[in-house]
């Protein structure tokens, strides 16, 4: 799949800004007046940057309102209402927080629970996909998850459970693409069910449809992104979970080096969502001969 | 809503016959002629007469190479049309987050109101088949509407009254109907040739089907004079005493 700069910016901060709402509305973040405020700020702005760049995927932008219709079918119509009211509700609670210094933890709860909903319906989009069998699996919302609960534990400097989280996403990533490689194998779609013709003999592509690029391919058969696939899962790995853990050892974490696993942290989480597109191969590449 | 219904009174769509399909392209263009002239957004082009050109078709068709596992046989080559297959179970209306895919009651036909779709490309992702692009000028999804405006058209010769593809295919390839009706032609044609679906387990239950290429037969060889294996006159003298030789 094509890894739309777009996309993975939104996922990967609107993910991080979801995380440290639900953290803050569970009661980390200690603090009143500025810090609060200054927390908050940052939960809302990293959500709104990520839900702003997802406008930009969209061939009409200016329809976006209609994407809150279909609730009831489409993951995601469900993820843009639920975004809205994760920013609603926790607005309010950021605003009964900073300026009176009242933490209401009834509201903070249905805060974070919105937020983790929110993040759980942007990965159900991917999980759903049957087409691209490296994504259909529980593990793709569990990853989601744990990155944005992560993330946020992170900014908001909760040292101890945001190693505990590091630690399962680290494994969870792991696993997928212990497990991930060979999904689209054991998908079972191959040029011959594409085609229909594997009792003739041994298929391959002779012409395609057209001799230069079309939509299909760039958008669904890329293949230059995961060129370099090998080499970027460790590097994004060890940005993403080793170093932040290595940086919040007890005794090293003050606020430079939480801050260093914060930077890490990010910049681990945007190469592996840049994998977890570049490396997703849809079936549609079958009838080009490509995967 | 794009929830899907749970069934539809008919099933149009298209049989496609791998057998007989000569891979001219003439369903490729003559859809593209009607549907950038009618419904819709027209079928946008990008640098058509650059270097690089490429465009938005609702129909595209690959040509594969067969090579028989036994070996000694010929390889075989098959062209092969995709467009979208109407399925039952159609994934890419479930996803649309806007409602404008839809799949209608009365006939199974897949469409996307243009006025409502937002372009954000999930339908095509979460199709199998590839039937689905998005436009780059009108930034709204296109597919395959199996020509609504012209099946139903009472302007038009009823000749006419079939999806263009199928009108202009030159080889008979293409066979439009109800398939969900056993009686109608197309289905018996699909009875009768085992025609069958792409993809079974991605689980879409398309409508269309494709009937798969019959053995090869050489009509023609046995009515053909052989060649000749023996030769007279000086020929015939010079090659026997060649191989004597």
């Amino acid at each position: 799949m094509h890894p739309a700069p777009s996309i993975i910016v939104f996922t990967t901060f609107s993910g991080l800004g979801f995380g440290l709402m639900a953290m803050l509305g569970l009661g980390a973040g200690k603090g009143e007046g500025w810090i609060a405020a200054t927390f908050c700020a940052l939960a809302l702005g990293l959500a709104g940057a990520g839900l702003l760049a997802s406008l930009f995927h969209l061939g009409q932008p200016s329809r976006f309102l209609k994407a809150f219709s279909q609730w009831r079918s489409s993951w995601l119509s469900r993820e843009a209402l639920l975004a809205v009211a994760t920013l609603l509700v926790f607005g309010a609670y950021a605003a009964l927080w900073s300026l009176a210094g009242l933490r209401l933890a009834a509201l903070g709860l249905l805060a974070a629970a919105l937020a983790v909903a929110t993040v759980f319906a942007t990965s159900m989009i991917y999980a759903q996909m049957k087409s691209v069998p490296r994504w259909r699996s529980p593990l793709t919302p569990a990853i989601f998850l744990f990155a944005s609960l992560s993330g946020g534990a992170l900014l908001a400097g909760e040292t101890r459970p945001a190693t505990v989280l590091l630690a399962a996403l680290g494994v969870l990533q792991l696993a997928d693409w212990f497990r991930g490689d060979g999904r689209f194998a054991a998908a079972g779609s191959t040029m011959a069910t594409a085609t229909g013709l594997g009792a003739l003999g041994r298929l391959r592509l002779l012409e395609p449809p057209n001799t230069g690029p079309n939509y299909l391919l760039r958008e669904m058969v890329h293949v230059v992104g995961r060129r370099h696939s090998r080499r970027l899962r460790p590097i994004g790995f060890t940005a993403a979970v080793v170093l932040p853990i290595a940086l919040l050892a007890p005794g090293a974490a003050g606020h430079l080096t939480v801050g260093l696993a914060v930077l890490a942290h990010v910049a681990g989480i945007l190469v592996l969502r840049w994998l977890f597109f570049a490396e997703a191969e849809h079936v549609v590449g079958l009838y080009y001969g490509k995967r | 809503m794009t929830s899907l219904p749970a069934s539809t009174e008919r099933s149009l769509g298209l049989v496609i016959d791998l057998d007989t399909c000569v891979g001219c392209h003439a369903c490729v263009v003559s859809c593209k002629e009607w549907n950038t002239a009618n419904y819709g957004a027209p079928l946008s082009d990008q640098d058509a007469y650059g270097a690089r050109p490429s465009g938005t078709f609702l129909n595209r068709v690959h040509s594969f190479e067969a090579v028989p596992e036994s070996g000694g046989e010929v390889p075989r080559v098959v062209h092969f049309p995709r467009s979208c297959l109407h399925c039952a179970d159609a994934p890419c209306v479930t996803v649309c987050p806007t409602g404008a895919s839809y799949k209608r009651t009365e006939d199974g036909i897949v469409l996307v109101n243009e006025a409502d779709c937002i372009g954000c490309g999930l339908c095509a992702w979460a199709c199998p088949y590839g039937a689905r692009e998005l436009d780059q000028a009108a930034g709204v999804m296109k597919k395959c509407t199996l020509c609504v405006d012209r099946i139903e058209n009472p302007n038009i010769p009823e000749i006419d009254r079939q999806p263009a593809c199928v009108r202009a295919c030159p080889a008979g390839a293409r066979h439009f109907g109800d398939l969900a009706d056993p009686e109608s032609p197309a289905a018996k044609l699909v009875a009768a040739r085992g025609g069958f679906d792409l993809m079974p387990e991605q689980g879409t239950r398309p409508v269309n089907k494709y009937l798969p290429p019959r053995a090869p037969v050489d009509l023609l060889a046995p009515l053909l004079d052989p060649l000749p294996q023996s030769a007279g006159g000086f020929l015939g003298w010079l090659d026997r005493a060649l191989d004597k030789f």
